[in-house]
């Protein structure tokens, strides 16, 4: 049985980025994902928006963390060497009524410490974009876009690099209190740690209630995008979101993403299933129908691809109110911290929720630093964001960087096998797309995909019925067509 | 920055019939570029026949095909550089492609467009339903197949009719995999009747007419579709779902020009066809920088692809003699049952091929192109499929004015 001092449940951004806060001390970590990489579930399915913090009650903790994870984003993004751009975003009305519902945003975020919102003319609206509709809007300097995947494999990368464990296929199926240590189980193995971590995400609840605390109840509100072609996102640089509605909830809106494309969505639909993540008919013909009225680019030659996502919010059975954020450790559970309902906006909040919940264990161990902690992680290299000088000098110095593999993205084959090589030895496809864009372009892997899976199979040294597109079991070749003579 | 009279994006049959081409036509300053490893294009994983009896009266294989080209630009001599992707293309006809040597940086006289053509996606035309693996386009499974030695699946279902995935149907069954049927959106086939009879019937895989894929089931490898029959606004009609079980979905829904490189140089493209507006010498808008082959509109063989750059070359070496060709200022104007032609703008002293695509399947019509009110040519069709591409030559003598051209079906 492996042994750990800390066990963290779930490698979405909020478990990845405990890993990271808990490797600043001495502690052997490990991280339990039931799923082959990072950012399977809700980490990687959403807008990228990093939030200003202006739509959560004052007090609470999603404001408090929201505005914190936003203040200090800038230094996160260099430490992990994200791509993130702090756009600015814009909520444009047209009418009185929109302007009521807007100031109603305004003085929460003012409440909230959200910096330098203010209400502007059409004029100053168009100056910041000429495309934006509206007559007036409230201007948000401090929201910005990254690429939530791409957060969390860093910050995954970094837990990595600094001590922590990934174990991929762990699905957590029973915790056991056994001599002051927990026993959790798992299809590959059992394993003991002295601390738990519950970053379970949708399955939080469940973790909850092995650890002995409640099974509160989540409802899940899902919501579906269409990812648009970079060519509807030439114009477009701040996000534009409608005024909210009187209810404080935002209508389909279009979001530039952090790599130039442009994402329309999300709508809101309540779910029972878990990992219901199948898009429907039904609202992706309800996305283009709304999206058109708000978006002119949102046009059939530019769809690429389309995702949903699933916001699990803790509420109120009685009243059906939803509920904050839950973080908790109580001393009749002894080590365990306790993160229920994390949802939007859980990746603006990943990193100060993280050091709430290391601060849990600090306090009650004051474990010692971890000496060589450190903070930077290098990403890959994109070829496409070098200059022509800079792609020279790069090729010349690995020429892997000059084999161009993924045609739509331009991304090279020394990208591809950094990410094949992946410090947390993940190997499905989807893996090496989400680390490098391969694939993610409008011919979505026709040129590519057949020249990824060649690379895997030559590089880690499996067969080709060993291949997963993503998942478990997402098998991707019955074996050879023939056997080689 | 080196010199080059004529580039060449892609060497696959267009880049390569037109490399030829100038080469007898005298211009042997030529560069190909082509971002795979060796030459041929997408005829490299088309191993089945059915080449070439247009361009050289015998059936071949694709790599055969490709092979009578790639002959006679070793013999020839004809410059080409491999793994060379083109990264960036100018207006005033600068090059840069990336290579394992570094970056080529070449300034051309003229430039043929010749990348050929993409698979349209799942994400393309939106369908519903789970994301496992075993959803593959035609040519990426075909790919696998013939060139990967990786067997993509053995319960096949096959959406739409296009020529690649009625083909992939018969490769597939004679691997062994069983194609439970083909389906296709519109009330007719997207792909020629000889690959309905030689892929579909031949092996006793039913084609469904008006039927769609609503829904792809299996959160790992894909475990079934489901089918629905569409109206005539070709939405759904709410009953009429059926289950197949399968592990694989083949998507053969259309092929769009790629044309990333010819937009960032500043080329017009003509909304119907997603490939450049050109004239009859194949020139685009912006001057010296033609296209022809699957880049410029979707060819159903192979064998007009090779005519269509030989053509193109034969203009593009006299561009390069004589540093410019004559203005070609006479729109051609269609009526909604034509698709788009090629070309679209013509100088009226020049005779010309006319080609285009009915809209959907027609019987004993005609198509007319007149001038002034003035019938300039009189096609007239027993049949005419959407699948088929329709050629007309036009001959100069006819034409006269500086009107445009009207293209009229008449049904």
């Amino acid at each position: 049985m492996k042994c750990f001092d800390v066990a963290v449940i779930g490698a979405g951004v909020v478990g990845c980025a405990v890993a990271r806060e808990l490797s600043r001390y001495s502690l052997s970590i490990c991280v339990l994902e039931k799923e082959l990489d990072v950012a399977c579930g809700n980490s990687g399915r959403n807008t990228g928006m990093l939030h200003a913090g202006f739509t959560y009650r004052p007090g609470s903790l999603k404001a408090e963390c929201a505005v914190e994870g936003n203040r200090e984003f800038d230094q996160v993004a260099e430490e992990l060497d994200i791509p993130f751009k702090r756009t600015g975003k814009l909520v444009v009305g047209f009418d009185e009524k929109d302007r009521k519902n807007i100031l109603k945003y305004k003085v929460i975020g003012e409440e909230n410490g959200v910096r330098g919102m203010e209400m502007i003319d059409k004029k100053r609206l168009n100056e910041i974009d000429p495309n934006a509709g509206g007559e007036f809007a409230m201007y948000v300097p401090s929201s910005g876009i990254l690429d939530p995947m791409q957060y969390t494999i860093a910050l995954a990368e970094n837990a990595c690099m600094n001590g922590a464990e990934f174990l991929f296929d762990h699905r957590v199926l029973e915790i056991e209190r056994r001599d002051e240590r927990y026993i959790i189980h798992t299809p590959a193995e059992d394993v003991s740690v002295r601390w738990v971590f519950n970053c379970a995400g949708m399955y939080a609840s469940q973790i909850s209630e092995m650890l002995g605390y409640p099974n509160y109840p989540v409802k899940g509100f899902k919501g579906e995008y269409y990812v648009l072609d970079k060519k509807a996102g030439k114009e477009m640089k701040i996000p534009i979101y409608p005024a909210p509605n009187d209810k404080g909830g935002f209508s389909t809106h279009a979001t530039p993403t952090v790599d130039g494309n442009v994402l329309v969505g999300p709508d809101s639909y309540v779910v029972e299933e878990s990992e219901d993540y199948k898009v429907t008919k039904e609202h992706m013909d309800g996305l283009f129908e709304d999206g058109r009225k708000v978006f002119k680019e949102m046009k059939r030659e530019y769809f690429i691809r389309n995702f949903s996502g699933i916001r699990w919010k803790r509420y109120d059975p009685e009243t059906g109110a939803i509920l904050d954020f839950m973080l908790e450790a109580d001393e009749k559970n002894p080590c365990t911290v306790n993160l229920v309902g994390i949802e939007s906006p859980g990746i603006t909040c990943a990193l100060p929720l993280a050091r709430r919940a290391v601060a849990k264990l600090v306090e009650k161990e004051h474990p010692a630093v971890n000496e060589s902690f450190n903070p930077r992680r290098k990403g890959i290299r994109r070829f496409l964001d070098m200059s022509l000088e800079e792609k020279e000098q790069a090729v010349k110095e690995n020429p892997d960087y000059g084999e161009v593999i993924c045609r739509c993205e331009t991304v090279t084959r020394a990208e591809i096998l950094q990410a094949v090589h992946n410090p947390l030895g993940v190997c499905t496809v989807t893996g090496i797309k989400n680390r490098t864009r391969a694939t993610m372009g409008r011919c979505q892997g026709g040129y590519c995909e057949t020249r990824i899976t060649d690379l895997i199979q030559k590089e880690i040294g499996i067969s080709e019925d060993q291949i997963r597109y993503s998942r478990k079991n997402s098998y991707m070749f019955t074996g050879k067509v023939r056997d080689e003579k | 920055m080196r010199q080059a009279d004529a580039v060449i994006i892609g060497g696959g049959p267009a880049g390569l019939a037109a490399a030829v081409e100038l080469y007898h036509k005298g211009i042997t300053d030529i560069l190909i570029l082509e971002r795979e490893s060796s030459l041929g294009g997408i005829l490299k994983q088309c191993i089945h026949d059915g080449f070439g009896l247009s361009r050289f009266g015998e059936t071949l294989s694709g790599p055969e095909y490709a092979q009578r080209f790639i002959d006679q630009v070793e013999e020839l001599k004809i410059p080409y550089i491999t793994d060379a992707t083109v990264i960036r293309l100018t207006g005033d006809k600068k090059v840069y492609a990336a290579s394992r040597e570094g970056i080529i940086e070449i300034q051309a006289k003229a430039v043929m467009l010749a990348m050929g053509c993409r698979e349209r996606t799942r994400g393309a035309i939106s369908i519903p339903g789970e994301r496992p693996a075993g959803v593959w386009t035609a040519g990426v499974a075909q790919s696998y197949i013939n060139l990967q030695n990786k067997m993509v699946g053995r319960e096949v279902v096959i959406l739409g009719s296009g020529d690649i995935g009625m083909i992939m149907a018969r490769r597939m069954t004679l691997e062994g995999a069983h194609v439970q049927a083909v389906f296709e959106l519109q009330p007719y086939a997207s792909g020629l009747p000889r690959n309905i009879e030689q892929c579909l019937r031949d092996y006793d895989i039913p084609l469904y007419l008006s039927h769609t894929v609503t829904d792809i089931l299996g959160k790992d490898r894909l475990e079934g579709v489901v089918v629905s029959q569409v109206d005539e606004k070709l939405q759904p009609v709410p009953g009429t779902e059926k289950t197949y079980h399968c592990d694989t979905l083949i998507l053969s829904v259309g092929l769009i020009p790629e044309n990333e490189l010819s937009l960032e140089a500043g080329v017009t493209l003509d909304d119907r066809s997603k490939g450049a507006v050109v004239d009859e010498n194949y020139q685009t808008d912006v001057e010296g920088i033609f296209a022809a082959g699957n880049v410029l509109h979707v060819h159903d063989l192979v064998d007009f692809v090779s005519m269509e750059a030989e053509k193109l070359a034969d203009a593009m070496a006299r561009y390069i003699r004589e540093g410019g060709l004559p203005p070609c200022e006479l729109d051609i104007k269609t009526d909604g049952n034509v698709t788009h032609t090629i070309p679209q703008k013509v100088s009226g002293k020049k005779s010309f091929r006319l080609a285009m695509r009915v809209r959907r399947p027609m019987k004993d019509g005609a198509i007319e192109i007149t001038q002034d009110g003035k019938t300039v040519k009189r096609y007239k069709f027993k049949k005419a499929l959407p699948a088929e591409m329709i050629q007309i030559p036009v001959e100069a003598e006819k034409l006269n004015g500086e009107a445009p051209l009207e293209v009229n079906v008449i049904c």
